[in-house]
């Protein structure tokens, strides 16, 4: 237990030395800053981070399909821009470092609200509840004026003169701490929620609603807690991006970003606690990397959903968690042939898929545009056969390879499975 | 009145229009081990289900210690100091064994929804989920998710989760189902022990363990009891035989 403990101790430790260092590595030394790029994308890797993990306290957790988070985040966004405007002008004597707790107890307020709703539902019926939700909130943020501004949005000023620090924050990297610092606290905090009676007992819901009630507990209301408390991390997580942005519009409460929370939770790995925090990391790196060299990064997103939840229903961290027996057995390397195997097969498929992507999408998109299409470093031609073929050729040969290394894969996995098998038991 | 620990009166169940129970009146005295026996069918397993809310009575009376539950919720049923086990496994399967046990205890140690306790550090909750691990033969395995435990693990865990609460009366959906010889002996002990100073109710086909335990025994038939006494009275019973068609000799 203390040996498990202080393994996690660790693991926290680095991830926050990386999040701290991470602006470093990009320090401009012609400019003296850090790359503004990389700053904003590191902000939006640590709302995203927050957004992830309070979701996955009800996916992970709770096992809660709730297609509404987004609206805890964007209701926590649009308060804290009402929030600010009262701060800057002296109406609410706040510092901005303490602004995200107000943001997050508006949060919390609706999810009080939705959730005495929805959390008496189960499965399919909660789902569609809050799937309603969603589409009602967004609703009422182009309809409401005064609070939601419309389609334009609503927007502030985060210099409101008052810091606990003496900090002005009018530069990316000074919100960038703040962020930090707020993903820290929260993520901790809902790893401390995890091992509460409540976090506990929403395990055991998840696991089997009915045994619940015959161990003295109703499972509604573990459900609905569970719910509240986690619109209260998604509304510091939208204040967070309300203070970065200085404005937020509908598409901050809007169903796309509730996608994008399943999508983060479930790609990083809903079983293991920090895994939603992988899987914004990527779907950001994807979101403002990717977006900047194709048009389709979307459908890469999509496509490595479904593979992910067809190949690897536990995410990423499931995948690594996997390895931990062979690791301890220091039976690793014998992995690394058979992988190096695979990596062929995975790049050809890769090649081939990506340039039928690109091909189409400039075929409908950038043609209309008159420009060349440029893809793995050469101007291709898309009017003419050959890339057309080669990738097609590269998708097809590298799927059928891909089949074959798979299975030998496989059997070297499983062989490796049942080789430990013993010792996994003993232990 | 007062040492009358479970009191049915009149119950009567239907879905639809087929009743199922229909009019059970029983009471089972506290510190009593009572087993309900049957024909497939008969309607054992929906008097637990009544009895611990998990389905709603169609007209008639529960009683718990003299006061009414039959219109309670599972939880509100439990509180009061009822528990039962499920025919079906029903454990927590991605949870670990020390965590199912630990769970089962958390109302009754009064924890109720806390969001705010360090679960790591209490310490009579701990070392409590310990010793019940220990009785029930699954410390070795606490770390085990639930789901991964042989089916004989299973059960016993099942058992221990159903008595971990501290409840006054215990119901007992065929606990040793499925079980082997072996299996069987060592849960009859394990039950034998846990339920000491408790009002024991189960419904079992095994009539080696309904002989073996039982102070009384009821014998249910199409949702109607057909005799209840202790075992040497009902095994002379003649519509006892005819229901079981000898099953009884060949215990």
């Amino acid at each position: 237990m203390t040996e498990r403990t202080s393994r996690h101790t660790v693991v926290w430790l680095i991830a926050i030395l990386i999040a701290v260092a991470a602006p470093w590595a990009f320090f401009n030394y012609t400019t003296g800053r850090q790359s503004g790029f990389v700053v904003s994308m590191l902000s939006q890797m640590g709302m995203m981070s927050i957004l992830a993990l309070s979701y996955n306290m009800l996916l992970g957790q709770a096992g809660l399909f709730s297609l509404c988070h987004a609206t805890f985040f964007g209701i926590g966004g649009y308060a804290t821009i009402h929030f600010l405007t009262l701060a800057g002008d002296g109406t609410l004597p706040i510092p901005l470092e303490l602004v995200p707790v107000l943001s997050g107890l508006s949060g919390l307020a609706l999810a009080v609200v939705f959730g005495s709703m929805a959390a008496k539902q189960r499965a399919t019926a909660f789902a569609m509840i809050t799937l309603g939700i969603g589409e009602l909130m967004t609703t009422a943020a182009l309809m409401f004026h005064h609070f939601f501004g419309g389609e334009g949005g609503v927007n502030s000023n985060r210099v409101i003169g008052h810091s606990l620090f003496g900090l002005k924050y009018a530069s990316g990297i000074q919100v960038y701490y703040l962020i930090v610092g707020w993903t820290v606290i929260c993520a901790l905090a809902m790893y401390y929620l995890t091992r509460t009676p409540l976090g506990r007992m929403a395990n055991a819901t998840r696991d089997n609603f009915e045994r619940a009630q015959f161990i003295g507990y109703d499972p509604r209301t573990v459900r609905f807690m569970q719910f509240a408390l986690s619109g209260f991390f998604a509304g510091i997580g939208g204040g967070l991006y309300a203070i970065t942005y200085e404005i937020v519009t509908f598409d901050a409460l809007a169903a796309p970003l509730s996608a994008n929370a399943l999508l983060m939770a479930y790609i990083g790995g809903s079983a293991v606690f920090g895994g939603p925090v992988l899987g914004a990391v990527l779907i950001t790196l994807l979101q403002s990397g990717v977006s900047l060299m194709s048009n389709s990064w979307v459908i890469y997103v999509g496509v490595l959903f479904i593979c992910m939840v067809i190949f690897a229903p536990n995410g990423i961290m499931g995948l690594v968690l996997a390895h931990g027996p062979i690791a301890r057995a220091g039976k690793l390397r014998l992995l690394l042939v058979p992988y190096a195997r695979l990596l062929v097969p995975v790049l050809l498929v890769l090649f081939g898929f990506i340039g039928l992507v690109e091909l189409t999408s400039f075929l409908t998109i950038g043609a209309a545009q008159g420009k060349t299409l440029v893809l793995y470093g050469r101007k291709i031609d898309v009017n003419s056969l050959t890339p057309w073929l080669i990738s097609t050729a590269a998708l097809v040969l590298g799927g059928a390879l891909l089949r074959i290394e798979a299975r030998a894969f496989h059997r070297v996995w499983e062989s490796l499975m049942i080789e430990l098998m013993p010792a996994r038991v003993a232990a | 009145m007062t040492d009358i620990a479970l009191s049915l009166r009149d119950v009567t169940k239907s879905f639809g229009s087929t009743e199922i129970i229909r009019g059970v009146s029983l009471d089972i005295k506290k510190g009593e081990r009572h087993a309900i026996i049957g024909p497939n069918g008969a309607g054992k397993t929906t008097v637990f289900n009544l009895i611990s809310g998990r389905f709603p009575i169609s007209s008639g009376e529960i009683l718990l210690n003299g006061n009414r539950i039959d219109e309670l919720a599972p939880h509100r049923i439990n509180r009061l100091g009822l528990s039962r086990s499920f025919q079906i496994t029903s454990i927590f399967p991605r949870m670990s064994v020390f965590e199912n046990l630990r769970c089962a205890l958390l109302w009754s140690m009064g924890y109720r929804y806390s969001f705010w306790t360090p679960l790591w550090r209490q310490k009579e909750l701990n070392e409590k989920t310990i010793a019940f691990l220990e009785d029930l033969n699954l410390l070795p395995r606490r770390d085990v998710a639930a789901g991964l435990l042989s089916y004989a693990d299973q059960r016993a865990l099942e058992i221990g989760m159903t008595i971990a609460g501290g409840a006054s009366v215990i119901l007992l959906d065929e606990p040793t189902a499925g079980m082997s010889n072996t299996e069987t002996d060592n849960a009859v002990e394990l039950i034998r022990r846990v339920s000491t100073g408790k009002t024991l109710v189960m419904v079992e086909h095994d009539m080696r363990v309904v002989f073996g335990l039982a102070d009384i025994i009821t014998v249910l038939v199409y949702g109607q009891i057909i005799a209840s006494g202790p075992p040497h009275e009902v095994r002379a019973n003649p519509a006892v035989q005819e229901a079981y068609l000898g099953a009884l000799e060949a215990a």
